[in-house]
């Protein structure tokens, strides 16, 4: 029996004042595909045949969601059918007034990202002057009630911080932290080389959290993400292809994670023409890997294909060129070379010599874009 | 944010990052909070229907022991709160709302 989504990611738009070189959304953001934002009707439809689905977790993302000015109406609505709503945001030019109305409108809980824990550095990694927006949005964030994540995306140029940032996110009274070692999907894999943390940066890391949540208990939840390219096993994507998630991209594409827009041999259909019920059922993108049966070796007649399915598929086409094959972080796959040669390339190199990454920004969009 | 383990004074309720609701096209109640949620069966769903600010958990116990006929479940309702109180999702005050968690 196909399984039913818990999970909705609902990417607001692409436009974003922020230009994290780590940013998970397509290179070609700026092209075509994505301009024609979808309407507030058209997302108000969305959640409600999202709640009909199964869907109980709605976030609200982008880019920034905050750009569009529908987003009161738009939580309104996903409130109104009963999804529980997380707005995942930079909180750039957030006001305490827009944020109360938020809550009064039905929002359940604030992700706002930090790039750093001091602002020189957040501010770089961000390309924007924004820390400073940041931690008035996160005091605010708990002045009105809202349970509040303190979000971090992990690389080679903070993860030296991490035990400031914890401290922070403790001054700042969040319930969670979420250390993210940066995935390398959209502009991350470009900027890769720039990004790769060394191995003792990561057992560095690791320490730090380990000692943090010995000394802080339940009073922060401490998430790390792990940084998969140095583990030895995969990490069970998405809970598994196409079982509990969907994203839904600015202009209506409905894509397994948020990442799978960029596997080219995927047919990917849109809410504009479907049902979410017949695009999660149905549709091309959706029913290409869901469950085994598309499994090849080693994972066709491996025991962890229960625990881990396979692996990322997007991580199979960007390294190995194919979704259809296992994850090349696995240390059973036949191309885990390439993961091994793009870290053991990063050990031999001073932090200081990491290479230059490029930003997130709309030019850069273009400019790759016609590069192809 | 350690609770202590509650006795039967103990006013538990649930806290406010978290969300009680019915999950239609699954027939089961569910705790929702951020990034989660906790499928719950129809006892955990009834105990936390009653943890309202103002019942003790001794007064939780003799509510279900008298809608289900059994006797003996205030044990079985402290270990079902604690467990979700590890997770922030349960906070316990005393009786007049001064509550024992900062």
């Amino acid at each position: 029996m196909t399984p039913q989504p818990l999970w909705l990611l609902a990417e607001l738009t692409y436009r974003c004042p922020l230009q994290c070189p780590y940013c998970s959304n397509p290179l070609e953001f700026a092209g075509g595909r994505f301009r024609n934002e979808l309407s507030t009707e058209d997302w108000c439809r969305v959640f409600r045949e999202a709640k009909a689905l199964g869907v109980l977790q709605l976030g609200l993302s982008g880019g920034e969601p905050l750009l569009r000015a529908d987003l009161e109406q738009l939580v309104a609505a996903a409130h109104e059918v009963g999804l529980y709503q997380s707005l995942i945001t930079s909180a750039y030019r957030l006001t305490k007034d827009r944020l109360a109305a938020l809550r009064r409108a039905g929002l359940d809980h604030v992700q706002i990202s930090i790039q750093a824990a001091d602002e020189e550095l957040s501010n770089y990694i961000a390309g924007t002057a924004s820390y400073r927006d940041k931690l008035a949005a996160y005091r605010w964030t708990r002045e009105l009630g809202f349970p509040l994540t303190v979000n971090v995306v992990l690389h080679r140029k903070n993860l030296h911080q991490v035990r400031d940032l914890i401290r922070l996110a403790e001054s700042l009274g969040a319930e969670r932290i979420e250390l993210a070692n940066t995935q390398f999907y959209g502009w991350a894999f470009h900027n890769r080389d720039a990004l790769m943390p060394t191995r003792a940066q990561l057992d560095e890391g690791w320490r730090v959290v380990q000692e943090e949540r010995a000394r802080l208990g339940t009073k922060l939840e401490i998430v790390w993400v792990l940084p998969d390219y140095h583990e030895q096993y995969p990490k069970p994507c998405m809970g598994g292809w196409a079982r509990s998630y969907m994203t839904v991209t600015p202009a209506g594409e409905v894509w397994p994670c948020h990442a799978a827009g960029r596997i080219t041999t995927l047919k990917f259909a849109n809410v504009r023409e479907h049902a979410l019920e017949w695009i999660w059922h149905h549709s091309d993108a959706f029913t290409r890997f869901r469950g085994d049966a598309w499994m090849p070796e080693p994972c066709r007649s491996c025991p962890r294909k229960t625990v881990d399915f396979g692996g990322c598929r997007c991580q199979a086409f960007l390294i190995a060129g194919d979704a259809g094959v296992t994850d090349p972080v696995c240390s059973l796959s036949p191309h885990r070379h390439l993961v091994d040669d793009a870290v053991a390339e990063i050990e031999g190199t001073a932090a200081a010599e990491a290479g230059e990454w490029v930003y997130r920004a709309a030019p850069n969009s273009r400019a790759l874009a016609a590069k192809g | 944010m350690t609770s202590p383990a509650p006795d039967a004074a103990t006013v538990p309720r649930v806290a406010a990052k978290a969300r009680l609701q019915w999950d239609e096209v699954r027939q089961r109640h569910v705790l929702l909070y951020p990034e989660g949620l906790v499928a719950l069966n129809e006892t955990g769903a009834d105990i936390l229907a009653l943890c309202d600010g103002t019942r003790t958990v001794a007064g939780i116990a003799a509510s279900l022991q008298q809608r289900y006929g059994v006797e003996g479940v205030q044990q079985d309702v402290a270990g079902f709160l604690e467990a979700l109180a590890a997770k922030g999702l349960v906070v316990f005050g005393m009786p007049g709302g001064l509550d024992s968690t900062p």
